[in-house]
Parts: structure tokens; C-alpha cells; sequence
């Protein structure tokens, strides 16, 4: 548990850098972390590169560093916004992707899940941090029992719940079991609701505040920070899970982002593939989080030494 | 079971003044009750009740659209001879042990880099972006890079006179590959987790080191190895129990073959529950997949026991 204490906003201490210049140790050591940035990076690039390129002709320039033949063709084709003969010409199936559909699941069931989660997950931190009661410690001891259960576990017999209540393909399906708890989202805040000063509550009693007004014009404001954290956190968890959806949500309709990404590669044969087609795809399914990660950077690079109690 | 006794306990109803104390439940107890309710309620009906369910359907011969008998411990006894099973566990096993390996040792290399040269969020955040991109398109990607005609890899190994390597259609290489794509995805995250690490040693220890004389190297095995010593177990126990679940990029990728060569356990419990339908026997593998999992994580736990003094 002293992880996480200190962990929380490293960065914030000892800014600056070893004493010494360009030595040749130091010279190497930098070598090093660029080449793995560059390895990092690279792929991203590349996804770009193939997205922009036309898929008739890719194959004869394979390592070119720019877009082969360059159009937006590949984009069209996912947007839906190519004709037959323009797919057809540019290597495509030409086939509808419903792409649109996939990415309002996705958004939908991302955002269900992550509003659940902290709202919840921010209750029950509350009662445990601030509150005294009975039984208190036992029943949180036994809440992060669910840590430990390796996830296939609980969705196995979580399709048959789902099946035998008739939701199976539907959203209640894909938001239901992470909707009211996980124990990262409730252990996440009651980190932070522990650290609240007591006299702030205690003015609030004064004044004749209970706990669920001091809970929601008190504490929720004041741990703005760490509830903009969980919610991307989990966001992001929500958009990329590829098992659960695939399990209860195979058909079109509730289909999400990354389970279309699977069907449609397991779809088309090997060798014949659109792969402009399905490289825009992907950087469409990776945008939005990346687009996130730029906006909120650091909240999340910062909360990891966190998030590794997990 | 104690959380389904807690709500459930049939005290007194809310009108029970604060004050009264002795007369049984206080009101902020109710509060705090209705505070947690939704999450004990998640809780039981999606982590409680399917575990102990999955416990119960192992024991059956439960398959979707037949009958359902309970037939004990033959699924157990059905494991113990089941080549694909074997099998499974032990492509599951060479993952584990090629992406930790991996992992653990360019984590350490990248987050000593990143402690010893820079402060930079903005670097940090460089490292960290594979990993919040889905399994899913990480995999797409590298299907795509690592393609056996036009990939990029291929097309610069034929640069030094290396033949096209079918990195996902070989047998030898399939697991390989699938470590090498997921270490690329983790790489950043494992890394920032031990740079959290070494964030808490003491910098004057690394100076009076410098004071004796000690080079970056000497200094790396005296003093930031042993302080790391109970991070490193956090992270290796967390990776570890993460790499035996690996699916995505099998299930996008491979699909478990080519022949079994990356069947890993848990694409063949995927297989065997919604391609064969044969659920009881599904459940019995996960079952035994959960128990590997605890040992795992109560090795954990000792060990962080076992090392708590290191950085008091």
C-alpha cells in the first residue's frame, strides 16, 4: 500500500536531471530510448501510411515511406461514403461496413459503462472512506476479492445470466456487467476520498448537511480531478474490451468498433484483403482514445503508478 | 457471503432515530447501506453468483441444448487426458514465459532510461500509446506489418538477405510473434509501473554512490535492483496473470492455429464453450485456470510480505 501513496503524482517531484554532460554512456543511453520511441511510434505511422495509400497498387511499393498512389479512397469505403465502382477500383469489397453503426455502439456502450462505474463505483468509495458502519472493512475485503478472479471465469457463466434473461444482443447485455461495480473503479476513489480533511466535513455538518448532500455538493466537487482520471481510465477500457462484447453482442445491430474490426478480417480471406480499407478502420477505432490521451495526457500517464494495484 | 447477510439483515425499519444507538441500526448506517447497495448488488449478481455457478455447471455435462446431468468430477477426470488441453498449457506457458521475458527486461531497460535522462510527461505519454489502443487494431497492425508477401518487416528483412518469414502462418513462429505484438502493446505500460518505482528510491542514496565512486552500472545492481526487488514482484505477478489470459490477438490473428500452435488456453476454453458448445467441460478449464491464477496470486502476495522492509 506505500505504492500508492507516493505514486499518485510522481511526476510533480525532482524535476531536472543527473548532474553530468554529454558522456558517452549518456550519449548511448539516449540512443537507446529513441530507438524504442521510434519502434513505439513507427506502427502508428505505418497504419496512416497504409490507410492513404490505393489498395491495387500497394503491393508493388511495399516500402514506401509515403502513401502509395495516395487517396482518401480507404476512408470513403469505411465511412460509406464510396460508390461500388470507386471501392471496386481502389481493392475494396465494396461491400457496406456500417461503420457508423459500430462507432454509435461503441461510444454508447463505452459511455453507459464509464457513467455507471463512477457514479457508483463514487457511492460506494464514499461509504467506505468517510462513513462509519458495522461490518464495514469485511465487506470491502470481500468486494476486492473480485480483483482476483480472472475475468473468463465470471463471463462464461455472466452469457448464460445474460441468455437466460433474454438480453443477449442487446445493450443492457453489453453494459449490465460492469454497470454497478468494479472493484478497481470503488478502490480508486476511496484512495482519494480518504485523503479529504475531516473538518471540511465537518463545517458541512454544522451547517446541517447530511451525508448525501455533503456527498454530492461536497466531496464530488472537490475530487473532480480523480473522477476525470477513472472516468478516461475506464473509457478507454470500456472502447477497446473485444471478449465480452463478442460473447453477447455478435449481431449488427449492437455490434461494437472492435468486434466489427475481428469479423470483418475473419471474414475476408487471407491474401485478398483490403488492407488500406482495414488500416483506416483501425485508425478510426484507435481515434477517439488517442484523441483523449492527447487532451488528458497527463492525468492518465500520471495515474498509472496507480492504476497497478489493480 | 457475508455482503448478501449485510442488506439483507433484518433490522428495525429507517425510522429509527440517529440518537438512539442502542435501539439498533443507526441512520447513517442506512445511508452508508444505500451508498454501497448498487455495488454489493453488482457485486453478487455478476462476480459472486457466476463464480459459484461456474464452480457448479464444471460438475455437469451442461451443453447448451441438451439435457444437463450432473456428472462430478469426470470433466476433471476428462482434463487429465485430453491432449488439446496439454497442449494448451503448454503453448500458454511458452507465451508466458517469452512475454514476460521480453517485457520484463525492456520494461526495466526502458523505465531506468526514462528515470536516469528525463522528467518528460510528453515522453512518458509516447511509450504509453500502444497501450491504450485496442488489442483488436494492435493486432490488425501487426497482421499487416508482419504480413508474409507485403508486410513491412518482411520487405526490410529481404534487405539483409532474409527469407519472407510467415510469422503468423509457422508453427515455430506463431506464439513468438503473438508475444512479440503484445509486448510491443505493454511495453510502455510495465514500464511506467517500474518507473513509479524507482521514483520512490531515495536520490541521495544514488549519490552517495556516486560519492564512493560507483558507476551507472555498479550503482544499477547494488542500489536500484534490490530497492526494486518488491515493485519488480508486483509487476511480474500482475503481467504474469495478465499473459495467461491472452485472447485477443489469438482470436484476431491466429485463431489457435496454425494446428494448435497457439491454441493458448484461453481461446480454447472460448472453443470449446461457444464453437463445440461443450460448456460443462468449458467450465471445468476455466475452473482449473482460476486455480492457476490464485497460485499465482498468493505467490504474490508472499512475496510482498516478503519484501516490505526493503523500502520502509
Amino acid at each position: 500500500m506505500v505504492t500508492v501513496d507516493t505514486a499518485v503524482a510522481p511526476t510533480s517531484r525532482t524535476p531536472g536531471q543527473e548532474a553530468g554532460g554529454l558522456t558517452p554512456g549518456r550519449v548511448l543511453a539516449w540512443a537507446c530510448l529513441i530507438a524504442i520511441i521510434a519502434i513505439t511510434l513507427f506502427p502508428f505511422y505505418w497504419m496512416l501510411r497504409t490507410a492513404l495509400s490505393n489498395g491495387t497498387t500497394l503491393a508493388t511499393a511495399g516500402t514506401s515511406w509515403l502513401p502509395v498512389d495516395f487517396t482518401w479512397g480507404a476512408f470513403r469505403r469505411v465511412l460509406g461514403l464510396a460508390t461500388l465502382e470507386e471501392a471496386q477500383a481502389e481493392g475494396g469489397t465494396g461491400s457496406a461496413v456500417d461503420f457508423w453503426v459500430y462507432l454509435r455502439n461503441s461510444v454508447l456502450v463505452a459511455a453507459l459503462i464509464t457513467a455507471g462505474q463512477v457514479f457508483f463505483g463514487a457511492l460506494a468509495a464514499y461509504a467506505f472512506a468517510r462513513m462509519k458502519w458495522p461490518g464495514r472493512d469485511a465487506v470491502f475485503f470481500v468486494l476486492l476479492t473480485a480483483l482476483m478472479v480472472p475475468p473468463i471465469f465470471t463471463q462464461l457463466p455472466n452469457f448464460l445470466l445474460m441468455r437466460d434473461l433474454g438480453l443477449v444482443n442487446t445493450y443492457a447485455a453489453l453494459v449490465l456487467p460492469f454497470f454497478f461495480m468494479t472493484p478497481f473503479a470503488v478502490f480508486f476513489l476511496r484512495q482519494f476520498f480518504l485523503g479529504i480533511s475531516r473538518e471540511i466535513e465537518e463545517a458541512a455538518r454544522l451547517d446541517g448537511a447530511g451525508h448525501v448532500r455533503t456527498f454530492f455538493q461536497l466531496i464530488i466537487p472537490m475530487s473532480w480531478g480523480p473522477i476525470t482520471t477513472l472516468a478516461l481510465l475506464q473509457y478507454v477500457q470500456a472502447w477497446n474490451e473485444y471478449f465480452w462484447p463478442l460473447l453477447v453482442g455478435s449481431e449488427r445491430s449492437v455490434r461494437t468498433l472492435t468486434v466489427a474490426l475481428g469479423v470483418f478480417r475473419s471474414q475476408t480471406p487471407q491474401g485478398s484483403l483490403d488492407w488500406p480499407g482495414l488500416m483506416a478502420a483501425t485508425l478510426i477505432a484507435a481515434l477517439p482514445v488517442l484523441l483523449l490521451f492527447i487532451a488528458f495526457g497527463r492525468k492518465i500517464v500520471d495515474s498509472i503508478g496507480f492504476s497497478g494495484i489493480k | 457471503m457475508t455482503v448478501t447477510a449485510v442488506p439483507a439483515a433484518g433490522a428495525p425499519a429507517s425510522g429509527a432515530p440517529a440518537v438512539a444507538r442502542r435501539a439498533g441500526v443507526s441512520r447513517d448506517t442506512w445511508v452508508a447501506l444505500g451508498f454501497i447497495l448498487p455495488s454489493v448488488f453488482g457485486f453478487v449478481v455478476f462476480y459472486l453468483w457466476p463464480s459459484v455457478r461456474g464452480f457448479g455447471l464444471s460438475l455437469t455435462d451442461y451443453q447448451f441444448f441438451t439435457d444437463t446431468s450432473f456428472v462430478g468430477l469426470a470433466n476433471y477426470q476428462r482434463l487429465l487426458t485430453d491432449e488439446t488441453f496439454w497442449n494448451a498449457m503448454l503453448v500458454t506457458v511458452w507465451y508466458v514465459v517469452l512475454n514476460i521475458g521480453f517485457q520484463t527486461v525492456l520494461a526495466v531497460l526502458l523505465a531506468v532510461l526514462l528515470h536516469r535522462l528525463t522528467r518528460s510527461v510528453v515522453i512518458r505519454g509516447l511509450v504509453l500509446m500502444p497501450y491504450l489502443v485496442a488489442n483488436v487494431v494492435v493486432a490488425l497492425l501487426w497482421f499487416w506489418m508482419l504480413d508474409a508477401q507485403i508486410g513491412i518487416v518482411n520487405q526490410v528483412l529481404s534487405w539483409f538477405g532474409i527469407g519472407s518469414i510467415s510469422f503468423f502462418g509457422s508453427e515455430s513462429w506463431a506464439i513468438p510473434t503473438i508475444a512479440f505484438v503484445n509486448t510491443w502493446r505493454h511495453l510502455g505500460y510495465t514500464a511506467l509501473l517500474i518507473f513509479a518505482g524507482l521514483v520512490m528510491i531515495p536520490r541521495t542514496l544514488y549519490e552517495a554512490g556516486r560519492v564512493d565512486g560507483a558507476s551507472e552500472w555498479q550503482m544499477f545492481w547494488r542500489i536500484t535492483m534490490p530497492l526494486l526487488r518488491p515493485v519488480l514482484a508486483l509487476v511480474l505477478v500482475i503481467t504474469v496473470v495478465g499473459s495467461f489470459q491472452v485472447f485477443d490477438t489469438v482470436a484476431v490473428t491466429t485463431m489457435g492455429g496454425p494446428s494448435d500452435a497457439s491454441r493458448v488456453i484461453q481461446y480454447y476454453i472460448y472453443d470449446l464453450a461457444f464453437e463445440r458448445l461443450d460448456y460443462g467441460y468449458a467450465s471445468a478449464v476455466s475452473v482449473v485456470l482460476l486455480v492457476i491464477l490464485s497460485v499465482i496470486a498468493f505467490v504474490q502476495l508472499r512475496l510482498m510480505r516478503a519484501n516490505e522492509s526493503d523500502l520502509a
